[in-house]
């Protein structure tokens, strides 16, 4: 089906540039500065002790 | 239990029990000259069982439409309990193995107590029986909580729980019988697979369908780690147990797979086990339960998200860390040990956000046994993920393989990490689950906490003196270069380790007893009405104005 070669070409430049690219967005992600607000009520959100579903 | 269903979801219920016990009659009859036989009377057994207790329920009367304003907590009640009775079976037949280790004669001479077929009892029992019904319970409570939406429906989540514990029974009892797939990890055979499949995808659907209904617009972190959980565990399950039975009245199949192929997919399957049974969804746990008793929010919520994804897409490729010096291609093999030790970097920062989240709230974590127990696992978690990362490096790899090392180092992980954080939980999640100020004896969580502790540190020391020593001895050559020791020397090597871990593993099983036993009085006793405050009793706080803890 795929020979070894094959595999390892895939891997060393589609794989490696695809792990590269989502570790990128990854870390855009999490230090974009408008998503700070909404992490940090996330993180707090939770401590709220009300156990009721919001209606 | 069936008090909560609707008329319709009674009748639905009815439905999928009686289709159950069928399917069950048609396994006997078609098996009744195989294990197969065996395997449907359970079944079916199982399913009558159900009925009867339905229709014992049928005429209750059905649940107000006010249920909607509460979250849906039953199932969660449920899995835990049934969470606690496969901890306290599967560390007994856990520490009965060591014992047998120690003196062969304790299989009291009978085919279905050989070490063969218990030692799986004991694995499925502890790892699917105790951690998957703790996942179980912990996961409908926290995504309810951080979406602030009720389950979507009161039956789905029952089927699951009852269904997944189907499962584990069918597994359990087809050990001891001798069926088995010979697949670490992955032992049940085909139609065992076939309906956990079923029971997996209904839990899939109904955490989609609790996110789509929301109303917290962020999906909280601990719900990524669950999600993941329960997603790729469906395509490892699936991909591994492709296979061909011998008939539809045989419980024997045959691999899609053969030779080295079959062996890499086998530990593809079981490594991503670890990274998304053991690990993601007990992570799932910590990142809500620790900063919740806590009182604090998780130190950093960015690096919650990086590791999320830096954890996912690593554990994918290190199972070949599984297979060194085999018939494996080098390649594929050095490819695993590099994902292997990247993977230390998301993993020390996971054990390192939990332990910074502790930082203020040092007192509480020496006053309470259950915050501590989060805190022990957090540092566990750090210990055996190095570890892990350093025995996946193939030189140290070709001293640790075979020898009990390994064994210390997943004992390291589940007593010490996945065990330690789900007692924490559970100690949490009961008292708010059944409306308690506390549990029942703080002394007793106290008591609990200092026996698994000792017992997981005596386990692990155990194992790690006799896996080296074991290694050593397989590999010392004398003057004329042949091997000095035989085999059966480094077998008797063992034997005062194996004596020291099955009291190690006693220990840890006394602690969970300790553990039933006061989450019974904790269940039993009445809620003190008298010095609640509104913050004890959640209900009593009015919608729109939540209650502070001291954290914040």
């Amino acid at each position: 089906m795929f020979d070894h070669d094959t595999l390892v070409w895939v891997s060393k430049s589609f794989g490696l540039f695809y792990l590269i690219a989502l570790s990128l967005i990854v870390v855009a992600y999490a230090y974009w500065p408008s998503n700070r607000k909404t992490f940090d009520r996330a993180a707090r959100a939770i401590l709220i002790d009300e156990d009721k579903p919001w209606e | 239990m069936i008090g909560q269903l609707t008329r319709n979801e009674r009748q639905g219920a009815l439905l999928i029990l009686i289709a159950l016990a069928i399917l069950g009659l048609a396994m006997a009859a078609v098996g009744r000259d195989d294990p197969l036989g065996g395997q449907g009377a359970l079944v079916m057994v199982a399913a009558l069982a159900g009925l009867f207790g339905v229709i014992s329920r049928y005429y209750a009367p059905e649940p107000g439409p006010d249920r909607v304003s509460r979250y849906y907590d039953e199932p969660s009640k449920v899995g835990i309990i049934i969470a606690m009775g496969w901890v306290v079976f599967g560390l007994f037949i856990g520490d009965w193995v060591a014992w047998l280790l120690v003196d062969p004669n304790l299989t009291f001479h009978a085919a279905w107590s050989s070490f063969g077929r218990i030692r799986p009892v004991h694995t499925t029992s502890v790892i699917f029986g105790f951690g998957g019904n703790a996942l179980i319970a912990t996961s409908f409570y926290v995504m309810q909580r951080t979406s602030r939406a009720r389950l979507p429906d009161q039956l789905s989540p029952l089927f699951v729980l009852f269904g997944y514990n189907l499962f584990c029974v069918l597994a359990v009892a087809g050990y001891m019988m001798g069926i088995t797939q010979s697949k670490e990890y992955a032992e049940p055979e085909w139609y065992a697979d076939i309906w956990l499949v079923v029971v997996w995808i209904t839990y899939f659907v109904i955490y989609l369908r609790t996110l789509a209904r929301r109303k917290e617009k962020h999906i909280y972190v601990a719900n990524w780690y669950y999600l993941a959980f329960i997603l790729v565990v469906a395509v490892l399950h699936i991909v591994n147990n492709l296979a061909v039975p011998v008939s539809f009245g045989h419980a024997r199949s045959y691999s899609l797979f053969s030779g080295v192929q079959d062996a890499m997919t086998e530990w593809w399957y079981g490594h991503n086990a670890v990274a998304f049974f053991l690990t993601s969804g007990f992570l799932g746990m910590l990142y809500y339960y620790l900063p919740k008793v806590a009182g604090r929010p998780i130190f950093s919520y960015r690096m919650s998200i990086i590791n999320f994804w830096g954890i996912t897409f690593f554990y994918m490729w290190a199972g070949s860390h599984h297979l060194h010096y085999t018939a494996l291609p080098q390649w594929v093999q050095t490819l695993g040990m590099t994902f292997s030790l990247m993977l230390l970097v998301p993993s020390w920062a996971s054990a390192g956000n939990a332990l910074l989240t502790l930082n203020g709230a040092w007192h509480k974590v020496r006053d309470d046994a259950t915050l501590r127990f989060m805190m022990v696992a957090a540092v566990f978690y750090g210990l055996a993920t190095f570890e892990g990362s350093f025995m996946a490096i193939r030189p140290v790899n070709s001293l640790s393989h075979y020898t009990d090392w390994t064994i210390g180092h997943v004992h390291a992980g589940a007593l010490g990490w996945v065990a330690m954080i789900t007692f924490g939980s559970i100690y949490a999640s009961v008292p708010w689950l059944w409306k308690r100020d506390g549990m029942f004896s703080p002394r007793l969580v106290e008591v609990h906490f200092w026996l698994a502790v000792a017992g997981t540190v005596i386990y692990v020391m155990a194992m790690w003196n006799s896996g080296i020593v074991q290694g050593l001895m397989w590999r010392t050559y004398n003057d004329s270069g042949t091997l000095a020791y035989s085999f059966v020397d480094s077998v008797v090597a063992m034997h005062p380790y194996y004596i020291a871990r099955a009291i190690g593993g006693l220990m840890f099983l006394l602690g969970s007893l300790v553990g039933c036993y006061n989450i019974w009085l904790t269940i039993r006793t009445a809620p003190q009405v008298a010095g609640r405050t509104a913050s004890e009793f959640p209900d009593a706080a009015p919608i729109g104005a939540p209650v502070l803890q001291p954290g914040e």
